[in-house]
């Protein structure tokens, strides 16, 4: 490495650990701050000699670690019994017993982990290749057999001639001064290095793409992709007509739900009744259906002028006389079964919905056709007078 | 020859200069392999490569590969889980727990263990996805946020040992390397080659030896000494949750944990010294790997397989206490049942053949501890297989009982996985110090000036 001519230090080297220890007494007391001791291994009691702080690490530790179980335990109740509450044997949300394992495990990592990285990154300011005594003699000395101390030219006690008397004095082998290395130039932009980092990116991408988009559905990763069953819509090579889709077998009844008796009969002897009250959610719900599945040809108070007038065979009105004086599971039947040009809507609107039009119907019939009392009923009920 | 044990006795050979040190050390790294290093390799990786092919057998073809079905749901790849993950224990135990007791003559093997601790937690850590059968999904296991909001169970003892094998995984890789660091700078600063010395200089991270770093080194060690020793011992315990915390005989036992816990160190010892008396051969480290340690090491294993043996006689003890027909039968059928063969063998590798061990002569011969601790390894495999496989066999309906058979693939992965092991091991002893250099200098003769003082004044 170059070195320029700015001073960084001296350096001494010693052979036995007690004269490293004593010099670097006598440095420490002698005034200096900026200033280390080199040593292949620690030596004991040099931290007193050299007058350091004692190391905070492990606040480290601590605090990272007590932050690890209070995160976890946070973590395992929110999953279990907030994210996704999961029934587990008919324990409670919070089993503390069975969560003691992985609370300890994961202490103890962030614990680890914080120690290690803290003290590598924040206590060294390592990794860092760039320190002066980096490739030295002197460095090459203490990380084998030698003892060195040195003292930073930064020390504002630093004093060049003074110090070289100072260590000679001590017994140092060997006083030496290093001197800053030459500003290290890095060449970006050098074809060098922009071929290697395009063959790093074209590798990165190319093996991302492939293990993605093609490992992934190689067997036997293929995620279950390909399995010998039939999916909708496709196309099947083990009915005759091609058809994955089937239909149920002729007279399949659903379990629980008894088909409607009269399908496909004209005009049948007797009808169902109506099994819904005509309270205020059957009567919103009955309005609703209506609006979407009669109005259309109906019209909107069921007048027989629906929207479709003109385009499709407009539907009777709901009052005339035959059509009020229908009972409600003849209209049933209709609505099920079709009438004329009306197909059946069986398939469209429920059971329950169907009788809920049909009070919806009762309503508009008895509304369109109000009779005096009726009239007075409902201004009196406007005026709030009816409490009924 | 009689020993004074009012005196530590030395760690390393007494002659041993610093440049010696690392001379020895530094040599495997520096050399050329030989002929007999290239032709180990070869065998670990045939055996490597024969793992490799079964499993990628296994996995096209399925796990019906495998002798496991039901009832012996369980099979080899979960005995070789709990075997791999005892082997590692011992590394931590050396490294974390006989630091904190201040057991000086830990220092030479010290970073031989660690390193098999890892590469035996490498071994383990497959074998969970090896038995899940579809490895690549493996991720599942991880709690991470996704659009079904769906987590793991956090009350399974499986999940437990997900994360208590990754963070031993993990914590004991963090303390190798900062175990490493100072080596790495010493040998960063004796390499000669550039290519050398720029990977030495990225592992290093530009370590100084400066006494300001040590201070908080030394720190570090001894934080993460304090929380690798209950990590080793929750470790294990998690693994026996496996089995004791389901219900069934044979397995639902309180003593699993601390029963595991000694079969773990017990095996991990006997790979320690089966692997230590080789490579002290090998690579000539006689001064720094003493008789002396090798001596403590089975010293070890003879208390752990006293543990052992006593776990082995608790379980017949509790099989017949509890009054449980069932408990009974599990007992006695594991002894004289059909599978009694492989109890015996674990009875006699475990708990017989290290009782030679209570004799000095044989404490201190080479080839006696080289024979036992091999046995040891054989009886602790076969443990896992007594405990797995003889509490499953029998169902609780006769209807549902069954056999296991183990193909030739479960061998072939068992093997496999051995090779996988004993090739990182080489290529750990050809490429890193295999014995801390830092550490070593710091405990060799002259090289601290309290312990002198001390030792005058003992001999004084």
């Amino acid at each position: 490495m170059d070195r320029s001519n700015k001073v960084y230090g001296i350096t001494a080297l010693f052979s036995k650990p007690e004269a490293i220890l004593s010099a670097a007494e006598k440095v420490s007391d002698s005034g200096y701050k900026k200033f280390d001791v080199n040593t292949p291994y620690p030596i004991h009691g040099m931290d007193r000699a050299m007058k350091l702080k004692r190391s905070f690490l492990g606040f480290v530790t601590l605090t990272f670690g007590f932050s690890g179980t209070a995160f976890i335990l946070f973590f395992m109740w929110w999953t279990l019994s907030v994210s996704y509450k999961l029934v587990i044997g008919g324990k409670p949300f919070f089993p503390l017993p069975a969560f003691i394992p992985i609370t300890f495990e994961f202490t103890v990592l962030l614990a680890a982990i914080s120690t290690v990285f803290g003290m590598i990154a924040a206590f060294f300011n390592l990794p860092k290749n760039s320190h002066p005594l980096n490739e030295t003699e002197y460095m090459r000395s203490v990380s084998h057999n030698k003892f060195g101390i040195i003292i930073e030219a930064a020390d504002p006690l630093f004093d060049e001639v003074k110090l070289t008397q100072l260590l000679k004095e001590l017994g140092a082998e060997k006083v030496e001064t290093v001197y800053w290395p030459e500003d290290e130039k890095f060449r970006i932009f050098e074809p060098k290095f922009i071929t290697f980092l395009i063959i790093v990116a074209l590798f990165t991408s190319g093996t991302t793409y492939f293990s993605l988009n093609k490992l992934m559905y190689i067997v036997p990763f293929n995620w279950m992709d390909k399995q010998d069953k039939t999916i909708p819509q496709e196309k099947s090579d083990f009915f005759i007509d091609k058809f994955s889709m089937r239909t149920p077998v002729e007279g399949t009844v659903a379990r629980g739900f008894m088909p409607y008796p009269f399908m496909g009969v004209d005009t049948p002897k007797v009808f169902l009744s109506d099994p819904l009250l005509p309270t205020k959610e059957v009567l919103k719900l009955g309005q609703r259906k209506f609006l979407t599945f009669c109005s259309p040809c109906h019209g909107n108070l069921g007048e027989g002028d629906g929207r479709l007038q003109g385009q499709f065979p407009n539907g009777p009105t709901f009052h005339s006389n035959a059509v009020i004086n229908m009972s409600d599971g003849q209209i049933y039947h209709i609505i099920t079964n079709g009438r004329n040009v009306m197909p059946s809507y069986a398939s469209q609107i429920t059971r329950r919905e169907r009788w809920a039009i049909i009070n919806y119907i009762r309503i508009l019939q008895r509304a369109e056709n109000a009779s005096e009392a009726d009239v007075k009923e409902a201004k009196e009920e406007e005026s709030g007078k009816n409490v009924q | 020859m009689a020993t004074d044990y009012s005196q530590e006795i030395s760690v390393i050979d007494e002659r041993l200069t610093f440049t010696d040190i690392e001379n020895l050390v530094a040599r495997p790294i520096d050399e050329k392999p030989n002929k007999k290093y290239l032709f180990a390799l070869s065998v670990t990786v045939s055996m490597l490569l024969l793992g490799v092919v079964c499993l990628i057998i296994a996995f096209y073809y399925g796990i019906g590969m495998f002798g496991n079905n039901i009832p012996v749901a369980w099979g080899f790849p979960i005995i070789n889980f709990v075997f791999w993950v005892g082997i590692g224990h011992a590394g931590t135990l050396i490294s974390a727990i006989l630091f904190l007791l201040r057991q000086r003559w830990r220092t030479g093997i010290a970073r031989f263990a660690e390193a098999m601790t890892i590469f035996a937690v490498i071994c383990a850590g497959l074998f969970p996805l090896i038995h899940l059968g579809r490895p690549w999904l493996a991720g599942y296991l991880i709690p991470y946020p996704n659009q079904h909001d769906l987590w793991v169970n956090f009350i399974s003892p499986l999940v437990w040992d997900v994360f208590a094998v990754s963070t031993y995984f993990i914590v004991s890789l963090l303390f190798w390397y900062v175990g490493l660091i100072p080596d790495f700078a010493s040998l960063r600063d004796r390499a000669t080659s550039k290519a050398k010395k720029f990977i030495y200089s990225l592992f290093s991270l530009g370590w100084r030896h400066s006494n300001r770093q040590w201070q908080h080194y030394e720190k570090a060690y001894m934080i993460l000494a304090g929380l690798a020793t209950p990590l080793v011992l929750s470790v294990h315990s998690v693994v026996s949750f496996d089995f004791a915390m389901a219900i069934l005989p044979g397995w639902h036992s309180t003593i699993f944990p601390p029963y595991f816990v000694a079969g773990a160190i017990f095996s991990g010892f006997a790979m320690v010294v089966f692997v230590l008396v080789i490579v002290r051969k090998v690579f000539d480290l006689e001064g720094i790997i003493t008789m002396n340690t090798l001596d403590n090491m089975n010293k070890v294993i003879l208390l752990t397989s006293l543990m052992v043996g006593y776990s082995y006689g608790m379980e017949f003890f509790m099989g017949w206490y509890s009054g449980e027909v069932i408990e009974k039968f599990v007992i006695i059928n594991r002894a004289f049942g059909p599978y009694a063969w492989s109890y015996w063998i674990m009875i006699s590798c475990n708990v017989l053949f290290p009782q030679l061990f209570w004799f000095k002569r044989f404490r201190r011969s080479i080839p006696v501890m080289f024979v036992v601790s091999i046995y040891v390894l054989i009886g602790m495999w076969f443990e896992r297989f007594v405990i797995i496989v003889t509490s499953l066999h029998r169902d609780f309906l006769p209807s549902s009982w069954g056999m296991f058979i183990p193909t030739f693939y479960d061998v072939g992965i068992l093997l496999g996985s051995f090779g996988l092991f004993f090739t990182l091991v080489l290529l750990f002893a050809k490429n890193l110090p295999v014995v801390s250099i830092a550490e070593v200098k710091a405990h060799s003769k002259g090289a601290q000036i309290h312990h002198e003082h001390a030792e005058d004044k003992l001999n004084g």
